[in-house]
């Protein structure tokens, strides 16, 4: 019934911005669909998350749609071929990412035949709910907003509760891209039929579809579509301000749920999926056909701009050129928007799951920045942070590497939307400065880990050492006891009590050794543990909280810290002889195992030198 | 490595002074109408200075000269201070003034964007508490409409303090309502006979109450372009307003009503030009509001329990102190975060 009082209303965020749109010119022309007729370069991570575990060799022949990687771990995403033909290569190549790195790639050269493996559609609607999602790991679909997180683990439902609401992402609201805009103007009755699959694999009760007002024929494409399916969907169009198309943000304008800063949109039970998402998930349902295309904007200096369904490795150069080619003074191609895209490092770089909008930029479009004058504090970038943070504090911060203060200022829950750059008279580039700190911060985080880790290592050392003396003391005062030997007997130190926690090993000292009486040392022993335990379980608190203060990092970085926490958790618990089952919970505890793409993507940018990303906030 | 956004809005530093400077143009006029032209050779006088010095420190600092001298904050700070100051007022006055403001309160500070204090403001209270005599001698707009003091008269005053025969001391250099009232409060006269003098307007002094309300008016133009937020002007104007009506109400013989506390003095240009100095005040809207009200009460408790004419001054200074305290202890709740 809340649900309905909501929907009357919309929920304003703090600041955003009003960008130039520059939308128009992209949208003249219905979506074209591009043929694969050069080598596909297939980066095999093309998704948040781990890198998936190859499947072919050089010089297999494969066929369209045919697995070439398989999704490895807790987060990650299959790869497939999006053309029949042959591997020519697996090598490093560079990808779409900020970093310019190169990273594996898969090349494959067309055969022209653009043959297709057999497929196998899912029957959704009567298999088991669990066996849906898991099947959906062998897709290769991932968010295809730009965040580029792994669909099937969004679909998940265990041990969450209940999701009542499916958000669906149309929101757009980066300048210059539209990808989704004519996606939906084309395709809505299948988004439509995506969004019911969606909808149904979460058991959520509604689904609204958040869309901004400057895209009304997506919006009456998506209504018309919602009356003809006869669904409960509810197409709200809301004002065009940047960033509404960041999930958190979008979630909080269609219910008022404001996500608690260390906890995802599930947790207040609620799942947002972008349109062209939900549209692969309906395709792979219904046809079997796995992520091996996406619609991508060409836009910028070049002669016909406009919208393709591209297959992904396909060199950008060549989409440029289906885009009637760069025009004179191009000078750098931009993947995702201008407010959060970034330079490629060449236009030979595959287009990626991730890509969803190249601009061919000239130096009078995106003008060098005007050298940064001091900050003036005039805050009118804390007007803009759409998170109401303080941009000016968070750079002084960031600028004295004061990173204790940027952290207690919540740096991490900035979304490096840009508006705070965007509005600041002094043109500082605060953005670059929160992708240092956070580099910094998560380095240094990582760095502590590893110190703790290496001194847990030795404690556990010592402690074994200590008890196996112990055990040999036991014994030995047994067996003492045993043999009645005469009172006056006193074995030397051998159940010195533990001095593990100092790490210092001390000489047995005799003289303080009197009696080791067989009950004495097992009260020892017992007592021993049960500190050991305790001390156990304290740490494993302490790393979930501190896992806790970067949670909003990329999920990549998030699984690895998740990783050394339960290494750390269970050699402790190892050591306090805790069983299996609470290893496994702490490292639950942690919480961070699998991060949905809502909480900042964009950091990925700065942490992980490999995982593609252009987090737009679409 | 990402550069992202590659788009900005942002009017930059230089036009945010610009629009200052222009703002500030109506209440020049006004004061040109009111006193004559001498207080151009001030303005020019201050931002002579300004720039100068501001250069000059710059190059010791080995810090970029050209574009901190076209950022416009030297002349914005040289403009205030010579709009505080009284408008004949002799040269070396206005240089010595300037050259505190910029090389004292803001350059030794680090320049642009680091000076905790106002440096307009930290310039004038130097000069009040060095030169008490001649800051609190104004020209008084009455006596000034009844003799001819021309523009070359002026200049030659501003720069030799000689007067032409038939002008009296007292036409330049009067008590400002302010002062008289202050002073005719201590000799037992009450607030309506004061008032009732000849130097006082319907809303302030005569003649400078024109001067206020024109500053009103650019401030108000500020407003507008969203230079600046409306937080401290209000906040400022109100708890002025408050606190003088509730004093003008206990005891109206005592108390001059609000609307004489708002059109006379600095408070105007307080209100929009100098409260609202970015650098030196807060950036939390609550902040703002609490730091502009503090200014209210001080200026209000200097003014009328003090010992100076008007407490601006020494109101903002005191309340510069306070801003790092005050933006600690306001800030807003961070989307996703409990208060
Ligand atoms: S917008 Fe720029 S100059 Fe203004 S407070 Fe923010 S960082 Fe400082
Ligand atoms: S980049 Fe970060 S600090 Fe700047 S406006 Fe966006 S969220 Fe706020």
């Amino acid at each position: 019934m809340n649900a309905l009082v909501n929907l009357a209303k919309l929920f304003k965020f703090n600041g955003g911005v009003h960008p130039p749109q520059h939308k128009q010119a992209s949208t003249t022309q219905p979506i074209r669909v591009l043929q694969a007729n050069l080598p596909l370069v297939l980066p095999l991570r093309q998704h948040v998350g781990n890198i998936p575990h190859l499947r072919v060799q050089v010089g297999e022949h494969v066929l369209k749609g045919q697995l070439l990687a398989e999704a490895e771990g807790g987060i990650s995403a299959a790869i497939h071929a999006p053309t029949s033909g042959t591997i020519t290569a697996i090598q490093d190549a560079l990808i779409p990412h900020p970093s310019g790195l190169p990273d594996r790639c898969v090349t494959l050269q067309p055969d022209g035949l653009d043959e297709w493996t057999a497929l196998t559609p899912i029957d959704w609607q009567h298999m088991e709910k669990r066996a849906v999602v898991a099947s959906l790991r062998q897709s290769g679909i991932v968010g295809l907003g730009g965040a580029a997180f792994p669909t099937h683990i969004k679909l998940r439902s265990d041990g969450r509760s209940g999701i009542h609401t499916l958000v669906i992402n149309a929101a757009e609201c980066e300048p210059y891209i539209t990808c989704d805009d004519m996606v939906m103007r084309e395709r809505a009755a299948d988004i439509l039929r995506g969004i019911a699959i969606t909808q149904h694999l979460l058991g959520a009760e509604r689904c609204l579809i958040g869309i901004e007002d400057n895209k009304p024929e997506a919006a009456a494409a998506l209504r018309a579509a919602c009356h003809a399916a006869d669904s409960s969907a509810q197409v709200i169009v809301v004002p065009t301000i940047y960033p509404s198309g960041d999930a958190r943000r979008l979630i909080h304008v269609l219910t008022g749920l404001e996500i608690p800063s260390h906890q995802r949109s599930v947790d207040v039970g609620v799942q947002c999926f972008n349109v062209a998402t939900v549209l692969a998930i309906y395709r792979y349902m219904s046809f079997g056909e796995p992520a091996l295309s996406r619609i991508v904007t060409v836009t910028g200096n070049v002669a016909r701009p406009g919208n393709f369904e591209v297959p992904l490795g396909m060199p950008v150069s060549a989409l440029l050129e289906a885009a009637g080619g760069v025009l004179e003074d191009t000078s750098e191609f931009i993947m995702g928007g201008p407010m959060m895209g970034f330079s490629l490092p060449s236009p030979e770089v595959p287009v990626t799951k991730a890509t969803n909008c190249i601009i061919a930029s000239t130096p009078s479009l995106f003008p060098p920045a005007a050298p940064a004058m001091p900050c003036i504090r005039c805050a009118r970038c804390a007007d803009a942070c759409p998170v109401s943070l303080q941009p000016q504090e968070l750079y002084w911060f960031a600028k004295s590497d004061n990173f204790d203060k940027a952290r207690d200022y919540k740096l991490f829950d900035c979304i490096e939307c840009g508006c705070c750059s965007y509005v600041c008279p002094s043109n500082i580039p605060l953005v670059q400065y929160y992708r240092y700190a956070k580099s910094e911060i998560i380095a240094q985080d990582r760095a502590k880990e590893a110190a703790n880790l290496a001194r847990e290592r030795n404690d556990f050392r010592l402690m074994r050492i200590e008890r196996e003396k112990q055990e040999r003391a036991l014994k030995h005062a047994q067996k003492a006891a045993g043999a009645k030997a005469e009172a006056s007997k006193i074995e030397p130190g051998k159940a010195e009590p533990s001095k593990a926690e100092s790490g210092v090993q001390h000489a047995a000292d005799p003289a303080v050794n009197v009696a080791a009486s067989p009950a004495s040392a097992q009260a020892e022993a017992a007592k021993k543990a049960a500190i050991a335990a305790a001390i156990a379980r304290a740490k494993a608190q302490k790393a979930a909280q501190a896992a806790q203060n970067t949670a909003a990092v990329t999920p990549a970085v998030a699984a690895e810290m998740a990783a050394i926490d339960a290494r750390r958790a269970e050699a402790a618990a190892r050591a306090a002889n805790i069983n299996k089952d609470d290893v496994a919970e702490a490292a639950a505890a942690t919480h961070v195992a699998d991060q949905d793409s809502t909480t900042s993507p964009a950091s990925a940018q700065t942490v992980s030198s490999v995982a593609p990303n252009s987090k737009e906030p679409s | 490595m990402s550069r992202s956004p590659y788009l900005s809005s942002a009017p930059s530093v230089s036009v945010i002074m610009l629009k200052v400077l222009l703002a500030l143009l109506p209440g020049i006029a006004a004061y040109v109408w009111v006193y004559g032209g001498g207080i151009l050779i001030s303005l020019a006088l201050a931002s002579l200075t300004a720039l100068l010095a501001e250069a000059a420190v710059l190059r010791l600092r080995q810090r970029p000269v050209l574009p901190f001298l076209m950022d416009g904050s030297a002349i914005v700070t040289a403009w205030l201070l010579a709009l505080a100051l009284p408008p004949l007022a002799p040269w070396w006055l206005v240089v010595v003034g300037t050259l505190f403001a910029i090389v004292v309160a803001k350059q030794l500070y680090g320049g642009l964007g680091y000076n905790p204090f106002n440096p307009a403001m930290i310039g004038y209270a130097a000069l009040l508490i060095s030169f008490p005599v001649l800051m609190t001698q104004w020209p008084s707009p009455l006596a000034l409409a009844k003799v001819s003091l021309s523009f070359a008269d002026q200049w030659h005053y501003i720069f030799t303090r000689s007067l032409p025969l038939n002008v009296p001391v007292d036409a330049i250099s009067s008590a400002t309502p302010l002062d008289y009232l202050k002073t005719q409060l201590v000799l037992q006269q009450s607030v309506s006979d004061i008032r009732n003098t000849p130097i006082f307007g319907w809303l302030g002094g005569r003649g400078s109450e024109l001067v206020a309300l024109a500053t009103l008016l650019g401030g108000l133009y500020l407003l507008h372009q969203r230079i600046i937020s409306w937080h401290i002007p209000l906040a400022f104007l109100a708890t002025l307003t408050l606190l003088s009506a509730a004093f003008h109400l206990l005891a109206p013989e005592l108390h001059a009503s609000p609307q004489f506390h708002l059109f006379s003095g600095g408070a105007m240009l307080c209100a929009f030009f100098i409260a609202t100095d970015p650098v030196s005040g807060p950036t939390t809207p609550l902040a703002k509001l609490v730091f502009a009200a503090g200014i209210g009460v001080l200026t209000y408790v200097i003014r009328v329990f003090g010992g100076y004419p008007d407490g601006i001054a020494f109101a903002v200074i005191l309340m510069n102190i306070c801003v790092p305290l005050l933006d600690a202890y306001t800030q807003p709740r961070v989307f996703g975060h409990e208060k």
